[in-house]
């Protein structure tokens, strides 16, 4: 026997996205959540959801160079705007100082957080370099990690704070 | 979770933005969608349709007319923290919008979209009653202004028609003597405030106002010469927060208490 399932319409729509550079067409509903279009659509699977309602910030991405959350808008309002996910920070010198940082810090244990934490880690450095410890956990509790307790996490930033800035005198 | 399935349309102009928001009262205006986002997640919000107002310029400009600084509605909580906007409050605006959540939620949530999201643990919901801003309505029937502190009418409740969107919030300069408190009590960086003191000391303006907000219901407006001197009597201070009007908590009367404490010793200091 075979019963028929009964699937509400759907309805669609065409989104342009521009990620890490390059031109997406998407075929997606308008409340698919850009951190939806960016996995199951562009197959961008850097990008974590957590808590998807703009707590936990495991899903933030760089739009327009700054980061934001990537769970809490429809795709199709990014038409236009320039995205940058933690796939294309893999040859970025700032990031990869960030990670090696991380490692040598044990700023990560799962890595659920991770990408998130790399985003907003960037943005603190390079919008705030002379942060102190109190600023740099003031700025990173927009991202929870569920295994660090944090500590490693602010050794990573306050390290590389203090060597990024020489370095690029 | 996922938002419930919903049409989105995005407009260009205020016009636009007010003929597609006639079309159908249960239609709602999105700003930066960074409270709403998450109420459509957590499906606390069903909207049919979202009238998309990110892509109207001349909502994020930001000037000074006169004795105010005009903010439009779309200006977002970054822009303010970083000094992208003129600053006519000696800082109070920009540190306000400093506290907001998290970096990545102020670079794309908006001034207007707070207010109009009307949560009353919200910031600008206390600091613009504070600083006796003025909300720009504009609707079917024109525009029309609601000072700050009455926009929030109770809690998720604005003071906008079907119809209407909160273009401008106008914000009357501080004059050189002017001094400003805003302290808030959060168990967590960037959540929403268990609750908000804040007050403003404008000699030359003749403005004594002090605010109580993070309440169930609209922020409560205290003001009138003097009132600072009286507070600085913890007896007075305690009939403040004691009194039946002000409906306060057990919890709320000692943690406003705390705070209110800490803004009148902010604010009586020079006097």
């Amino acid at each position: 026997m075979t019963v028929p399932l009964d699937f509400p319409e759907v309805n669609e729509v065409d989104v342009a996205l521009t990620v890490n550079g390059a031109r997406y067409r998407v075929h997606c509903e308008p409340r698919t959540h850009l951190a939806d279009a960016l996995r199951e659509h562009c197959g961008l699977t850097g990008t974590h959801i957590g808590c998807e309602h703009g707590v936990c910030g495991a899903c933030t991405v760089e739009v327009d160079g700054a980061p934001q959350r990537s769970c809490l808008q429809s795709a199709v309002r990014f038409e236009g705007k320039q995205v940058t996910t933690v796939e294309a920070l893999n040859d970025d010198p700032l990031t990869a100082e960030l990670r090696a940082a991380f490692s040598a810090h044990h700023a990560l244990q799962c890595g659920y957080c991770t990408p998130g934490m790399l985003i907003t880690a960037r943005d603190i450095v390079r919008r705030l370099p002379h942060a102190d410890e109190a600023r740099v956990r003031d700025e990173l509790a927009g991202n929870l990690c569920r295994c660090t307790g944090y500590q490693g996490i602010v050794d990573a930033v306050m390290y590389v704070l203090s060597t990024h800035h020489k370095r690029e005198q | 979770m996922k938002a419930v399935a919903y049409e989105l349309e995005r407009v260009s102009s205020v016009n636009e933005a007010l003929s597609a928001l006639a079309r159908d009262e249960f239609y709602k205006a999105i700003a930066g969608g960074q409270s709403l986002g998450a109420m459509l997640n957590l499906r606390l919000a069903q909207p049919e349709c979202l009238i998309d107002l990110d892509a109207i310029a001349e909502l994020r400009a930001a000037t000074v007319h006169g004795d105010e600084l005009v903010l439009g509605s779309m200006t977002t909580h970054a822009a303010i923290e970083d000094g992208k906007v003129p600053d006519v409050t000696h800082g109070m605006l920009a540190h306000v919008a400093h506290g907001i959540a998290y970096r990545a939620v102020r670079n794309r949530g908006t001034v207007g979209g707070s207010l109009c999201h009307a949560d009353p643990a919200a910031d600008w919901v206390s600091a613009m009653a504070a600083m006796g801003a003025t909300c720009e309505v504009v609707g079917p029937q024109g525009s029309r202004r609601v000072p700050a502190e009455q926009f929030v009418r109770s809690a998720f409740e604005p003071d906008l028609n079907p119809g209407e969107i909160l273009v401008q919030v106008r914000v009357p300069r501080l004059s050189a003597q002017a001094r400003w408190s805003y302290r808030k009590h959060c168990r967590k960086t960037g959540e929403f405030a268990l609750a908000i003191v804040t007050g403003v000391v404008d000699p030359d303006r003749g403005i004594e106002r002090l605010v109580l907000g993070a309440l169930d219901g609209p922020v409560k407006v205290h003001s009138g010469p003097g009132l600072y001197a009286r507070l600085a009597d913890p007896a007075e201070r305690r009939a403040l927060l004691s009194d039946p009007e002000s409906g306060l908590s057990y919890e709320r009367r000692a943690w406003h208490g705390d705070l209110l404490a800490s803004v009148v010793a902010d604010l009586g200091a020079k006097q």
